[in-house]
């Protein structure tokens, strides 16, 4: 009952499990699997054996490709000061093209490197994504984690491609930096009058938080019928035991009605995919269909309307 | 191993990682009281400006009146500055009183250790032959009382919005020959390069700008160039706004240089659900828009026209003059010093007429007493 519980009390050490044979035409699996008992404290304790294959080699590849052309660009900034680098890492950014270019490649050091740093980046998430779909096809999996992935990588298109190809101009996309991406938010919002009173912001936050609800409430019912072998969640979906039934009766007793153990997961999978989609469609709708979220809500009457304490304000230009 | 080892170690190592948590979030996220919060706009809509009562102690300080001394009359019977001395362009129709006094004043504004042989009535006159015009200082002082006059009476609307205030030399030199905050052009972050992108005008800490990564000198185009600050789209659907992003953090350094200057939040101006528009905004985003005409006038007319005049350790590292933006006068507080109307006291500082550079023929006739300024009109 103890085995492989967090924290995981026993770990039994014995000859590490090469996971399933592979297809023929597969690349052979690398690195020797070994075991960790720190990580066998919160996890599976056996490490390894990886398959990187092909895809995998040419996105960590593009994905190097584009952390260096970022990582040397923002060194450069900063004179080939590597203290500074340290100091200012946080403030540093790879800029996109300035709005003057609009979609066309500028040179590399007006943004030239951003286009190149993007490419390599898209290429890495996109070989990723479909080694993503070849590992699960190759296991026999559903291709559950292909389209979540996919559902992420819409966002980040959008915001880095898409949206700034119907603005036309590549300046309207994200510049590569920590402090400098959240900046750029705060600004884009400004910009188009107010981000929270787009429809499908809106909805991306309810999905996003709705996904932490569903995690913590879901993690919970876990944790709390472990005791009665609730955590083999496979088990429990195949022979419903007392553990489920527990779970089940809770929530109905708490709230009228539960999930299964296999329709929370779908929940679970859908609140986290429509988070990127609908966010995804909010940016691209933003500065391309309307410019002022705000006077766009007070036209379709949802903002809500608040006495001028201060009086009439008027607008000095006016 | 013993399961009480587990459940010891569990608690242990919980408790660690939530302490960690904890105190991360507590230095990341907070301030050390006390934070007090002034409603300052209809309930629900978070317009609020926070004050930590203990970083208010030190900016209160940096913000105290002088003493001062009462006004005394531009007496008629007295005789007119420019009869008995020589050479006095801005301020002959003052009686010696009167002028005696200001010039005292000025120098205790300007330049206050008398025990410093080249402070006091010596920071602008040759030792001994006041009328010269040897010193540099002299015509710039000269044409900050022209500036001071006309910032009491053109730029009414900012500085005498919130009551009868105006300024003095003290509102922005306070002490000092040149004022604490004061901005010229500075070189780029980075070193140009033709390889590689180095965003040389963005991307680094600097107070003027909150520490963020946003343009870090929104001074030039904006307080001394007139480059246009809005960006919003004024209708939901907009055909022909083409402010960029990167146009929009411009303006956005330039709003976060007001709000360090001033000490106060985005609230204080806007409503923040809508930056724009002008009908949920407060009053005090009028003066400050009146205040930006202001610093604009004073940077072009006042201080970059004696750009000649300035010996190079008085001009900034790209030869351009020490200019002022809104924390010259300031200093932390939405209003100087608190609001304290020192001009009040100094009526010598109102000119009879407007006059401008070049200064007035010295040989022209006396101007009679200046009858006392009318009352500018609150807007």
């Amino acid at each position: 009952m103890e085995y492989q519980f967090i924290f995981t009390r026993i770990q039994p050490k014995g000859v590490s499990y090469p996971g399933v044979p592979l297809p023929r035409d597969n690349e052979v699996r690398v690195a020797r699997p070994g075991h960790s008992r720190l990580l066998g404290l919160i996890a599976d304790a056996q490490i390894g054996p990886f398959y990187l294959g092909w895809l995998g080699i040419l996105s960590v590849a593009c994905g190097f490709i584009a952390f260096e052309i970022i990582g040397l660009n923002m060194l450069a900034s900063v004179n080939w000061n590597v203290v500074e680098f340290i100091r200012l890492l946080p403030w540093l950014a790879l800029e996109p093209p300035g709005p003057q270019w609009g979609l066309r490649i500028p040179p590399l050091n007006q943004g030239g490197w951003w286009l190149m740093a993007g490419f390599f980046l898209t290429a890495s998430v996109l070989l990723w994504l479909a080694r993503t779909w070849r590992r699960a096809d190759q296991l026999g999996l559903g291709q559950h984690t292909f389209w979540a992935f996919a559902a992420a990588i819409w966002l980040f298109l959008v915001l880095g491609f898409l949206r700034p190809l119907w603005m036309g101009s590549w300046s309207e996309a994200v510049p590569f930096g920590i402090f400098p991406h959240l900046d750029w938010t705060a600004a884009f919002s400004i910009r188009y009058g107010n981000l929270f009173y787009n429809p499908f912001h809106a909805l991306s936050i309810v999905f996003l938080y709705g996904s932490v609800l569903l995690f913590a409430m879901h993690g919970a019912t876990i944790l709390a019928v472990a005791r009665f072998g609730g955590e083999r969640e496979v088990d429990q979906a195949m022979d419903r035991g007392t553990a489920a039934e527990r779970a089940g009766i809770f929530w109905r007793w708490t709230m009228g009605f539960n999930a299964t153990y296999e329709s929370i997961h779908r929940w679970a999978w859908w609140f986290a995919v429509l988070t990127p989609l609908t966010g995804g469609i909010g940016i691209l709708l933003t500065g391309t269909v309307v410019d002022n979220w705000y006077l766009w809500a007070i036209e379709k009457r949802f903002a809500p309307a608040y006495p001028a304490v201060w009086g009439p304000i008027i607008d000095p230009t006016r | 191993m013993k399961p009480e080892f587990f459940r010891k170690f569990n608690f242990l190592f919980g408790t660690a990682v939530v302490a960690l948590a904890a105190a991360a979030f507590l230095v990341v996220t907070f301030e050390r009281p006390t934070v007090e919060t002034v409603q300052s706009g209809f309930r629900g809509t978070s317009m609020g400006q926070v004050y930590n009562t203990r970083t208010l102690a030190a900016v209160q300080a940096r913000n105290v009146v002088p003493e001062m001394d009462e006004a005394i009359p531009n007496d008629p019977e007295s005789p007119r500055a420019s009869e008995v001395y020589e050479n006095v362009q801005i301020l002959g129709h003052l009686s010696v009183e009167q002028f005696g006094r200001i010039m005292l004043a000025m120098s205790e504004w300007i330049y206050p250790n008398a025990e410093d042989p080249a402070q006091s009535c010596n920071g602008c006159h040759v030792p001994g032959n006041f009328a010269s015009e040897d010193i540099y200082t002299k015509h710039v002082a000269r044409r900050m009382l022209q500036m001071v006059h006309t910032i009491n009476t053109t730029y009414s609307n900012h500085v005498n919005a919130n009551g009868e205030v105006g300024v003095t030399c003290y509102t922005c030199h306070r002490g000092q020959a040149v004022p604490a905050a004061v901005w010229s052009q500075e070189p780029s972050n980075a070193a140009p390069s033709r390889m590689w992108a180095v965003a040389g005008e963005q991307n680094r800490p600097v107070s003027a700008t909150g520490y963020a990564t946003l343009p870090t000198d929104p001074f030039t185009p904006y307080l001394w160039g007139d480059e246009e600050i809005r960006v919003i789209s004024g209708s939901a659907r907009e055909r022909n706004n083409n402010q960029s992003i990167l146009q929009t953090e411009w303006t956005y350094g330039l709003m976060m240089h007001m709000s360090t200057s001033l000490g106060v939040n985005c609230t204080f101006c806007h409503n923040s659900r809508s930056f724009a528009s002008w009908d949920s905004s407060t009053p005090q985003r009028v003066t400050a828009w009146h205040g930006i005409r202001m610093v604009r006038a004073i940077n072009n007319d006042y201080i970059e026209s004696l750009r000649d005049r300035f010996p190079p350790n008085r001009l900034g590292p790209l030869g351009d003059t020490l200019k002022v933006n809104c924390s010259t006068c300031h200093l932390g507080v939405y209003q100087p010093l608190y609001g304290a109307p020192m001009l009040r006291n100094y009526p010598e500082l109102i000119l009879p007429t407007q006059t401008s550079a070049p200064a007035a023929d010295p040989s022209a006739p006396v101007q009679p007493a200046a009858a006392p300024a009318p009352a500018p009109a609150l807007n």
